[in-house]
C-alpha cells in the first residue's frame, strides 16, 4: 500500500534532509523540495555557521551512517567555560566551568561546520534510493485532498504524499500556506560569525562570554581555529561589519582576549539576525513542521539545530510505531503524538533561551549581581552541573531512538 | 427520476460522510477508542506478526491474511489492517455504522468488505479467515460462550482469535462505569453492564470451552496523567486483551 513519495519535505537545509534520510533508512518513500540550487548549497561559502551538536545529535547522525564523513572535522567539546564579561575589563571573577569529565557518556557534543554538515547530506542522499531530491524548486500551492498531499511547484511539476513535512525554516512558506500563525519577535541583536585561527591550541574548550550587547561564543574547530557567535546590537554589528578585516580583529580582539595568541580570520564573516519564532502548532491537516519552521530560538546555548534534529528523530519514531501499527502516517492521530512529544520541550527551549539573553544581555548592576550569583552557586554545586551538562548534551528526557545510541 | 435519485443518494452520501467525519474525529464522541486504538493495535499487529512469521517493517506485512473484525463500527481496526496488506471483512450488527464505514474506505483509497452481520450469521454461511477480531464486544452479548464458540467456527486451523474486554471487580466498576459513563461521559450511561464484565480466568474458561487454545493476556492501563493507554504485562484489572489460536 505505500506510495513511493509516502513523504515531501520542503527545506533543503540541514533538519530536511536528516529526516528524508532518517526516514529512508526506516523504508519510507522520500520526496526533499529544496528552493536553493544545488550547486548554491554546495559552495563552500554558503554558510558559514558552525554548529555544536550535543551527543544526542551526534548519536542520530552515526545512526544514520554520517557519522564517519564528519568525524575528521568534528571537535570534541571537553569543557565548557561562561563568563559574566565587559569588554575591556576582562571577565569577572565568577565562572561556570563544565567538565565532561564529571559526566559519564564523554564529550558534551562536538562542533561541525555547516559546510562539512550540507556536503555529508547532499552525498548521502544522492546514494539513497528512496529520497528524490528537487533542487532549485519552489511550492506553489499545497493542498490536501483526501489522504493525499499535492504540491505545485515552480517548475509545473506536481508531488504527491501523504504527509508534508514543513523544514523550510523560520519563515517557513509551508506554515504559512497552511494558515499556521507565529508568535515572536526581534531582539534586535545580529550575530556574526565567522571562523579565527590562533596560535595556541584551544584544548577543546569552549568558551561564553556575556557581554551587555550580547553574548561572544568562541568554539573551537579543528586544528587551531574557532568559531565566533559575536551577538551585538543591530547597528553596532553593522559598524563592525563595515569594517575591513583587520579592522574587525582590532574591534574584536578586546572581547576575545589573549588567551589563544595571535589571532587571524580564515574566511568570510557572516551576519544573521536574532529573533525568536514560534509556530502556533506544530501540526495540521497532513503538515508537520520541524526544526526552525517551528521554534527559532536565540542561539544563546548552541541549541537550535539540536531542538531540530530532536523534532526530526521524535517524527521518526511517531511515523514508523504508527506504520507498523497499520495507521494512516499523515492522519492527525499520529501527527498529534508528534506535537505533543516535542511542542512544552520546543517551547521551554525559547523562553529559556529568552530569559536567558535578556538576563545576560544588559548591564545592569542588579541583573549583573544577581547573574553572577547564580553562574557562582550552578558552578559550586556538583549536582547542578552535571544536570546543566547532560541537558546541554540532549540527554535528559523523552529520547527519541536515534538517539538512545 | 434520475435526478431526483441522484439527490437521494448524495444526501445519504453527505451524511455517511458526516458520520465518518465523527467517527474518525479524535476529539469527538469517539475519542476514547482513539485513545486506546494505538495501544489495541500494536498488541493486534505484534500478535499477528509473531503467529504468523511477518516482518511489521516489511512492505503489506500482512498480505494473503484474511480477517475479520467483528463490531467494525467506522472501521478503526479495519483500515489499518487493509493497510498492512490483509484481506479484510468487517461486520457490525448495528446497520448505519456499515455505509459510514464504507465512505472511509473509499476516501482513504482502501478496500475494505463491510457487512451488516453478526459472527454467528457467518460462521452459519460457512466464512473462514486466518485472524477474528473480537474487541469490546463480548461483554455486550447475551451468551458468550455461544458467541466465541460462532468465533471459533470462523477461523481456519492455526488461526488466531483476538479478543479484548473488561474485567470484573471493584476497580473496573469505578473505571469504566463510574469514571467512563457517570464522571467523564465517555461513554453514554448504560453502555456497560458490570455483571456482564468476565475475568481473564472466565474468559480464558470460556475460550477453552469454545475449542480454542488461549496463548496471551495482557492489560491494557490507562495512565490518567499522560492520558495515554499502554500495554501492561501485570495489569489486568480493568481493560485486557487475549490472544487464542485454534488447533
Amino acid at each position: 500500500m505505500r506510495n513511493d513519495s509516502d513523504i515531501l519535505i520542503v527545506g533543503g537545509g540541514l533538519n530536511g534532509p536528516v529526516l528524508a534520510l532518517a526516514l529512508a533508512r526506516a523504508g519510507f518513500g522520500v520526496t526533499v523540495i529544496d528552493s536553493t540550487s544545488r550547486d548554491t548549497r554546495a559552495a563552500p561559502d554558503f554558510d558559514g555557521r558552525s554548529y555544536a551538536l550535543a551527543l544526542a545529535s551526534c548519536r542520530l547522525l552515526r545512526a544514520l551512517g554520517l557519522w564517519d564523513k564528519l568525524a575528521p572535522h568534528a571537535e570534541p567539546m571537553l569543557e565548557i567555560k561562561v563568563t559574566d564579561g565587559r569588554a575591556g575589563e576582562g571577565p569577572s571573577p565568577w565562572m561556570l566551568h563544565f567538565d565532561h569529565a564529571e559526566i559519564e557518556e564523554g564529550p558534551m557534543g562536538h562542533m561541525v561546520e555547516d559546510r562539512h554538515l550540507r556536503a555529508a547530506l547532499l552525498d548521502a542522499m544522492d546514494a539513497s534510493p528512496a529520497i528524490t531530491h528537487l533542487a532549485g524548486e519552489t511550492v506553489v500551492t499545497q493542498d490536501v485532498a483526501g489522504p493525499r498531499v499535492l504540491l505545485s511547484l515552480a517548475s509545473g511539476q506536481q508531488v504527491k504524499g501523504s504527509l508534508l513535512v514543513g523544514a523550510d525554516g523560520r519563515g517557513s512558506g509551508t506554515a504559512e500556506r497552511a494558515g499556521i500563525g507565529r508568535t515572536g519577535w526581534g531582539y534586535d541583536q545580529t550575530a556574526i560569525v565567522c571562523a579565527v585561527a590562533h596560535e595556541k591550541p584551544h584544548g577543546g574548550i569552549a568558551h561564553q562570554f556575556f557581554m551587555p550587547s550580547g553574548p561572544l561564543a568562541i568554539l573551537p574547530l579543528t586544528e587551531n581555529r574557532c568559531s565566533i557567535v559575536w551577538s551585538e546590537t543591530d547597528s553596532r554589528a553593522a559598524e563592525i561589519m563595515a569594517l575591513d578585516d583587520a579592522g574587525f580583529l582590532d574591534a574584536l580582539r578586546p572581547a576575545f582576549g589573549s588567551f589563544l595568541g595571535e589571532i587571524s580570520l580564515t574566511g568570510a564573516r557572516f551576519t544573521y539576525p536574532l529573533g525568536l519564532t514560534l509556530a502556533d502548532r506544530f501540526v495540521d491537516d497532513r503538515l508537520a513542521l520541524v526544526g526552525d519552521a517551528a521554534h527559532g530560538v536565540h542561539p544563546i546555548a548552541g541549541q537550535g539545530l539540536n531542538a531540530g534534529l530532536r523534532d526530526v528523530a521524535a517524527l521518526v519514531d511517531v511515523l514508523t510505531d504508527a506504520r507498523r501499527r497499520g495507521e494512516d502516517p499523515g492522519s492527525a492521530a499520529a501527527l498529534a503524538r508528534y506535537q505533543q512529544w516535542r511542542r512544552f520541550d520546543t517551547a521551554s527551549l525559547a523562553v529559556a533561551t529568552d530569559l536567558f539573553n535578556r538576563l545576560f544581555s544588559n548591564d545592569n548592576p542588579i541583573l549583573r549581581a544577581a547573574r553572577d550569583l547564580g553562574i557562582g552557586a550552578v558552578n559550586a554545586t556538583p549536582s547542578l552541573r552535571r544536570t546543566f551538562m547532560r541537558e546541554a548534551a540532549g540527554l535528559t528526557g523523552d529520547l527519541p531512538r536515534l538517539m538512545r545510541g | 427520476m434520475q435526478t431526483a435519485t441522484n439527490t437521494i443518494d448524495d444526501a445519504e452520501i453527505a451524511k455517511f460522510e458526516a458520520m465518518a467525519a465523527e467517527w474518525w474525529d479524535l476529539e469527538g464522541k469517539f475519542k476514547p477508542l482513539h485513545m486506546l486504538n494505538p495501544c489495541r493495535l500494536d498488541y493486534i499487529t505484534s500478535q499477528i506478526a509473531a503467529e504468523f512469521a511477518r516482518d511489521l517493517d516489511a512492505s503489506a506485512p500482512f498480505e494473503g491474511l484474511r480477517i475479520l473484525d467483528i463490531g467494525c463500527g467506522g472501521g478503526l481496526l479495519c483500515e489499518p489492517m487493509a493497510r498492512l496488506g490483509a484481506t479484510v471483512v468487517g461486520v457490525d450488527a448495528a446497520p448505519r455504522n456499515i455505509p459510514v464505514a464504507q465512505v472511509h474506505a473509499e476516501q482513504m483509497g482502501l478496500t475494505i468488505d463491510y457487512r451488516v452481520g453478526t459472527a454467528e450469521a457467518l460462521a452459519e454461511a460457512g466464512e473462514q479467515f486466518d485472524v477474528v477480531l473480537n474487541m469490546e464486544v463480548v461483554e455486550h452479548v447475551a451468551d458468550p460462550l455461544g458467541y466465541l464458540t460462532a468465533c471459533q467456527q470462523l477461523l481456519k486451523p492455526g488461526g488466531l482469535h483476538i479478543c479484548s474486554t473488561i474485567n470484573r471487580n471493584p476497580k473496573s466498576f469505578a473505571m469504566a462505569i463510574v469514571g467512563a459513563e457517570w464522571v467523564m461521559r465517555w461513554l453514554p450511561k448504560g453502555t456497560h453492564e458490570f455483571a456482564k464484565f468476565i475475568t481473564p480466568d472466565e474468559l480464558f474458561d470460556l475460550l477453552q470451552k469454545a475449542g480454542l487454545d488461549p496463548v496471551d493476556r495482557k492489560g491494557f492501563q490507562f495512565n490518567p496523567i499522560s492520558w495515554t493507554w499502554r500495554i501492561s504485562d501485570r495489569d489486568l484489572t480493568v481493560n485486557y486483551v487475549t490472544a487464542a489460536t485454534k488447533p
